[in-house]
């Protein structure tokens, strides 16, 4: 690990103004950030540790919910109000990594978690995510744990995590303290950034933007499911998951969302998918044209041919059971 | 850096390089060496302590960013002025939960983290419901369980003994 400065913030202000250091980065769990050290595949030269700030308390707003940036996994999945009204959310959080690291790992940190393709992990390959330019060693390499849809010539890495499925499916807002002071929100959808030319910018933050809350609205859909499907039965990345948030009303589906997960560069969901279901009965035919349109842009690349199949397998009996 | 750690009771002040994580703090600079180094990257688990009675990685967070906090280790589980064995200890040895007994210390840490977990009514990913009533079925234990790696595969002696240690019923 390359040496750092550590700096406890107490509040957002001081947050922001000490991470506003070129190479300064802001630490909360640190399960992914402290293992990306390790391997000095990132360096920051400052850490500012923003864990005992208050940020760790989820709180009811109206009929939403506003968690704060470091509330942990763990703390999430189990919160009562989640587990009631919000499940989808906590059955994707179970799914997600282990007992010890769930209760590390926070709300903000999952949503700027870095990918786990083993090129961005191994500095001896090239990787246009650790160092724009240098070529995507992914191409034609190893692709069994990578993206299908909103990939580019330069980036095929996918976005590994599962709580942030459910929170697309839920219509989850991001909001963020820019270092001036002001807080500005971003729709989920909106927050991370598909790779283009540029796959080391991630997301729409700038240096010391802050994520204060994720904040969720009340659910549209009383039946919510989710589904991971991965190598081994527990502790593994989804190979596809999908998370789906439904209200069924005298036989049709009156509210449709479906995000994604083990498919896309960013956490995915697809307009179309969701118009194609609203307002129709739910039938299998249905549900593999769903699939049609979710997969038409699909590129796979040999390791990941079994996605697509998987996927539209995935996302028939997801509906099936939200639907029955 | 200044760190003060409050391991298994007891007060430690400790001037430690930024860089230093909390299983290397204990390990390397306490002679606490109950903690293991396995993977050191959070997958196997032999590095697993209790912060404020809660299961974490050892190895994948800071020292520094523990200063003032209630740390149990291996060498604290053990209760009673005659260091006595927990019974979660002594389950490990009724039932043989180990082998070669490196990932034995993170087994007994987060099996104790679980327990408590269990009896807060958290949910798992094997749970049928979210209703916060679970029993310590096979699939719940393994599920529960999934971050600590055992290569010498002893797991059913591992299972038997934190079952046993649980109250559960022995169903298989």
């Amino acid at each position: 690990m390359r040496p750092f400065d550590y700096v406890r913030a107490t509040d957002a202000a001081g947050a922001s103004n000490a991470a506003q250091a070129a190479n300064a980065a802001f630490i909360a769990g640190g399960t992914n950030l402290l293992d990306l050290m390790k391997l000095e595949v990132m360096a920051p030269e400052k850490l500012v540790d923003i864990s005992r700030m208050g940020l760790d308390q989820v709180e009811e707003q109206g009929r939403d919910l506003r968690i704060g940036a470091t509330v942990t996994n763990s703390d999430l999945a189990a919160d009562l109000r989640v587990r009631a009204r919000w499940p989808v959310l906590s059955r994707a959080l179970l799914a997600g990594a282990s007992g010890q690291l769930r209760n590390k790992a926070t709300t903000g940190g999952n949503l700027l978690q870095r990918t786990r393709c083993p090129y961005f992990y191994d500095t001896d390959t090239p990787c246009n995510k650790r160092q724009p330019g240098e070529g995507c060693s992914a191409l034609g390499g190893e692709t069994r744990n990578h993206a299908i849809l909103g990939t580019s010539a330069e980036c095929i890495a996918l976005h590994p995590s599962d709580m942030a499925v459910a929170l697309r499916a839920l219509d989850a807002r991001v909001e963020v303290r820019v270092p001036d002071g002001a807080v500005t929100e971003h729709e989920l959808g909106d927050f991370h950034r598909q790779p283009g030319d540029r796959p080391d910018r991630e997301t729409v933050l700038n240096q010391g933007d802050l994520i204060t809350s994720v904040l969720l609205p009340a659910p549209a859909g009383d039946r919510q499911v989710y589904r991971k499907v991965r190598d081994r039965a527990s502790y593994a990345f989804a190979l596809v998951s999908v998370a789906a948030v439904l209200r069924v009303e005298e036989g049709r589906i009156a509210h449709a969302a479906i995000g994604f997960g083990g498919l896309g560069t960013v956490p995915w969901r697809d307009p179309s998918v969701d118009e194609l279901l609203t307002g129709e009965r739910p039938t299998t035919a249905l549900f593999d044209k769903a699939a049609d349109l979710l997969l038409q842009g699909a590129e796979t690349h040999g390791g990941d041919d079994f996605k697509p199949p998987l996927a539209r397998r995935v996302l028939r009996a997801v509906l099936e059971e939200a639907t029955a | 850096m200044q760190t003060t750690l409050s391991i298994n009771g007891t007060e430690h002040r400790l001037d430690l390089d930024t860089r230093v994580t909390l299983l290397d703090a204990l390990r390397d600079h306490l002679g606490l060496c109950g903690s293991k180094k396995g993977c050191d990257h959070g997958q196997c688990g032999a590095c697993t302590v209790l912060v404020g009675g809660r299961r974490i990685n050892a190895c994948l967070t800071l020292a520094v960013m523990h200063d003032g906090d209630e740390i149990t280790t291996v060498e604290g589980l053990a209760e009673g002025a005659d260091g006595g064995l927990s019974p979660l200890q002594r389950a490990f040895i009724t039932h043989d939960g180990f082998q070669c007994g490196y990932c034995t210390p993170g087994q007994l840490c987060s099996a104790t983290g679980m327990l408590g977990e269990l009896a807060e009514g958290w949910p798992s990913h094997a749970s049928a419901d979210l209703d916060g009533n679970y029993e310590l079925s096979q699939e719940e234990l393994s599920e529960r369980m999934s971050g600590n790696i055992c290569r010498c595969s002893c797991y059913p002696g591992i299972n038997a003994a934190i079952r046993d240690a649980a109250g559960a019923e022995g169903r298989k």
